[in-house]
């Protein structure tokens, strides 16, 4: 009696696993670019046997999740910045993780209070400066609407997620006043009129166009580790890790949620913890040299060599808040003009 | 001047009414199809509200992107009309030496996408670039600030980077426009006393203008819905306020707003357009007048001529490609040639080719429509089709999105409730959508090439062949389909070569582990290392090749 039963069991058991087996995938929206996250997936697969199927877009996946509707056979979304993945819960696109590993793993000030999205990575935005031209060591972001650098400043499209997330962290810090007469200030020192990307912030300086510039940490290790002539624009440039007066430097996330209707909500979930384990978290710092969400993941030197991030405690959430306010911020003081206006 | 004929008055063409009817319903229906993500994007920007919105971008960012945009599309357009003309001028009207090869070369920098373009000139042309390398190793200079040295990242850069990947759309029609009627022109109007500039001016000029119009708008129009180049080269267009709408504010409402607003700064050109057009006095000779042999420009005449057609092929291709070509084989230096470019290259030329082919046929069967139907509604159908081709490639996806997913959703409820399973996803994020969203997207391009190869076949044909009793179905398939065979052979590859670079859509609506070579291209462009996807956009380049050479011979054979 116990012995059939016991077999039906581990019948029942077999089946089980064979039709797990065949669902062994998981379906990822992402923004992140492929090459960027295949070692993180690889090894995912390579370690627990889950396929994972890709599509990847910069922008306007939130959308299509949201036009898939409870058809969409996304599971797991995987996005930059902070403004983004608090836009994804409130389109209601996904849904609560419900992971006690994932809560352990991730700082309570990099996830959702409601648990419905996680940051993986940190991304500081910093001060790129000139090794001969500059020879202060620290800096505020405050100092940067500073009179003496007229002229000096170099930066990307104001209008850029990376530039408004730290403007509106300006905002959550001083209030919308105090944020638009400093953002007036950084315009009239710009050394010319946005454009480009961060890797050009670093160009521009080795070239003598300006002295420093706002970019992310994660370009210079990228050019450092690049073609030669990329190594010189970050020979002649030294990082600062500014901070807020009185506070500490602004950092953006990378993350992910849960698509509401994720068909395979297990494997999305194992993915999700996958990413903060020691494996994923490590490589991704090799990997694209960004700040691992935990602590305590070896660091690669070259982002050691920066000195110890020290983020600004600001909720991101509140950061996320400000975002709309710091864009139309940029249209009013004409940032994008440039200097001359 | 030959057999040039005047317009003749409408005649109402004796034909049975349920054929025109079935053309004009199918016209009306795939106008519909075609406006849909327009009129979703219209609902969106009705259902947006106001919000504050319009009165902050009226305040603050309006007027600057407006001025920006009209200067940078007037700018690409007068440069592109320069380039292309003067070309097609020459290689019609000349022989010189290199004009057989440089005659078909003129068209490849069509196959470049703008943004590649403009990242391999910003490569070239910066502080760290050979020319300035060069400079300062001349002067001995160190520093950016001890000397003057054009800016590419800006709005001048821009307008010379897009004017020389487009300016092949002028070039094409004008070489065409100039080897049927050019000669003939030229010679009448010399026949009559003109100086050889007199004639080109108040001759050949004035009746080739409206030949252009066509490759003008599609000038026009690729100009105002790009972002890629735009956004790089810090140029703050109509189309970078969509986005930042869209993505700095979280306001999709709005960017539909000023997508709207584009859109009618479109519809003014294509209105423009149609009165160039309608505006002609004659209709020209298809079967030319042409001297045997053109003449040959000898010596230092002949050089100057080599020169000048050679500059804009190596601005526009040679330079960009010579970026890409080092880029690549660096790459290929480091990593080897990654297999999966192979399975890109596939997908890209399955998806363009499929997408050409539906573009083509509807794009003929809607001009015929045009032609034979007494219907202004029908007319003006054809007209709204190829409205998909203004507007920026993303803001139309996402018109695009919610179509699709309803379509979808209303499919598995019918299943469901005929007592089947779940279907899922038939649309949504599938080859059908990619091809869907190119077909609205460059319909335009094949319509206008069909449209202007039709009207340039006299009206008396119709009116012979009606009186002969020859039915319409007939009478396009035998006698005015062929003849505008190489004109849509020409709008074939370019709706191609549009397809191999379309990115947006493609981008967006993929299935999943779907690639093409964009898509390959843009995973790199958008980490800001362009340089890794050099490889996937030389392939691009060479698959655009193959088609545009093909093209040439016709133009050549015509």
């Amino acid at each position: 009696m116990t012995n059939s039963l016991r077999s039906a069991a581990t019948i029942a058991t077999l089946l089980l696993s064979t039709s797990l087996a065949l669902a062994q995938e998981v379906n990822l929206y992402t923004a992140r670019e492929p090459a960027l996250i295949k070692p993180v997936l690889d090894a995912f697969t390579k370690d627990t046997g889950i396929k994972v199927n890709v599509v990847f877009a910069t922008n306007g996946l939130e959308e299509r999740i949201q036009a898939e509707g409870a058809n969409s056979p996304a599971d797991l979304l995987l996005t930059v910045d902070v403004s983004k993945l608090a836009q994804a819960a409130e389109m209601g696109i996904t849904q609560k993780l419900g992971s006690p590993a994932l809560d352990a793993a991730v700082p309570a000030a990099y996830r959702d209070a409601g648990g419905q999205w996680y940051a993986a990575t940190l991304r500081a935005r910093v001060v790129y400066a000139s090794k001969d031209r500059v020879k202060q060591e620290t800096i505020t972001y405050e100092e940067l609407a500073d009179p003496k650098w007229r002229g000096k400043v170099c930066i990307r499209d104001g209008q850029n997620p990376y530039n408004t997330a730290l403007f509106a962290h300006m905002i959550a810090r001083v209030g919308a006043d105090k944020a638009e007469t400093w953002l007036k200030g950084l315009r009239a020192n710009l050394a010319k009129k946005p454009s480009g990307g961060d890797r050009d912030v670093a160009k521009d300086i080795a070239s003598g166009q300006c002295d420093i510039g706002i970019a992310n940490t994660y370009y210079f290790g990228l050019m450092s580790k690049g073609a030669p002539e990329q190594k010189a624009w970050t020979d002649a440039v030294k990082i600062i890790l500014p901070a807020f007066a009185g506070g500490g430097t602004h950092v953006n996330v990378s993350g992910f949620a849960m698509a509401k209707n994720a068909p395979n909500p297990a494997q999305a979930r194992r993915l999700a913890e996958w990413l903060v384990s020691d494996t994923a978290q490590s490589l991704y710092a090799r990997q694209n040299y960004e700040h691992p969400v935990r602590s305590g993941i070896a660091l690669d030197p070259v982002v050691t060599a920066f000195g110890e991030l020290k983020p600004d405690p600001t909720p991101l959430a509140e950061i996320a808040r400000n975002r709309k306010a710091a864009s139309d911020m940029v249209d009013k003081v004409g940032f994008n003009a440039g200097p001359g206006t | 001047m030959t057999a040039s004929s005047l317009r003749s008055p409408a005649l109402s063409p004796h034909t049975s009414g349920k054929i025109l009817n079935a053309w004009d319903r199918g016209t009306l229906l795939v106008a519909v199809l075609m406006l849909v993500p327009l009129l979703a994007i219209l609902g969106l920007a009705l259902g947006a509200g106001d919000g504050g919105l319009l009165d902050h971008l009226a305040r603050h960012v309006l007027a600057g992107a407006i001025a920006e945009t009209l200067v940078l599309a007037t700018g690409v357009l007068g440069l592109a009309l320069v380039i292309g003309i003067g070309t097609g001028w020459l290689v019609a009207t000349y022989r010189f030496p290199g004009r057989t090869i440089l005659a078909w070369t003129l068209i490849l920098p069509f196959a470049i996408p703008t943004y590649i373009s403009a990242y391999a000139y910003v490569e070239l042309l910066d502080f760290f670039g050979p020319v300035q390398s060069a400079f300062r190793a001349l002067f001995s200079l160190r520093l950016r600030s001890e000397y003057r040295f054009p800016e590419v990242r800006s709005l001048g850069g821009a307008i010379i980077v897009t004017a020389l990947v487009l300016y092949p759309y002028i070039y094409i029609a004008s070489r065409a426009a100039f080897t049927v009627q050019g000669a003939s022109l030229m010679d009448a109007a010399r026949g009559l006393g003109c100086s050889r500039l007199e004639a080109m001016r108040r001759v050949v000029l004035p009746a080739i203008l409206p030949l252009l119009a066509a490759g003008a708008t599609l000038v026009l129009l690729e100009t105002l819905n790009d972002i890629g180049a735009s956004q790089y080269l810090g140029v703050n267009t109509l189309t970078v306020a969509i986005y930042t709408t869209w993505l700095g504010k979280g306001n999709i409402g709005g960017a539909a707003q000023i997508a709207l607003l584009t859109l009618s700064v479109v519809l003014g050109l294509l209105w423009l357009e149609r009165w160039l057009r309608n505006n002609r006095r004659y209709t020209l000779s298809s079967r030319a007048y042409r001297p045997v042999t053109p003449p040959r420009l000898m010596g230092w005449k002949g050089l100057g001529a080599c020169c000048l057609v050679a500059l804009p092929v190596i601005l526009g291709f040679v330079l960009p490609v010579s970026v890409l070509v080092r880029a690549g084989w660096r790459q290929l230096l480091l990593e080897g040639f990654k297999p999966e470019l192979l399975l890109a290259l596939r997908n890209t030329i399955t998806v363009a080719a499929l997408a050409t082919a539906v573009i083509l046929a509807l794009a003929v069967l809607l001009a015929l429509a045009k032609r034979f139907t007494r219907h202004d509604a029908t007319r003006a159908a054809v007209g709204i089709s190829g409205f998909g081709y203004a507007v920026p490639g993303t803001v139309l996806v996402i018109g695009l999105l919610p179509a699709l997913g309803l379509f979808d959703r209303l499919l598995n409820d019918a299943v469901i409730g005929l007592g089947g399973s779940r279907v899922g996803l038939v649309l949504s994020g599938s080859i059908i959508a990619i091809v869907l969203a190119y077909t609205i997207r460059f319909l335009a391009i094949g319509l206008d090439q069909a449209d202007s190869g039709l009207s340039a076949l006299s009206r008396n044909t119709d009116f012979a062949a009606y009186t002969l009793g020859c039915p319409e179905p007939r009478l396009a398939w035998r006698i005015l389909a062929p003849a505008i065979r190489p004109v849509m052979a020409g709008a074939a590859v370019l709706v191609f070569v549009d397809c191999l670079k379309e990115l947006p859509a493609t981008l967006l609506l993929r299935p999943l582990n779907f690639e093409t070579l964009a898509t390959h291209l843009y995973g790199h462009a958008s980490r800001g290392s362009f340089e890794d996807g050099a490889i996937a956009a030389l392939l691009i380049v060479a698959a655009g090749l193959l088609p545009l050479i093909l093209m040439n011979r016709m133009m050549e054979a015509r």
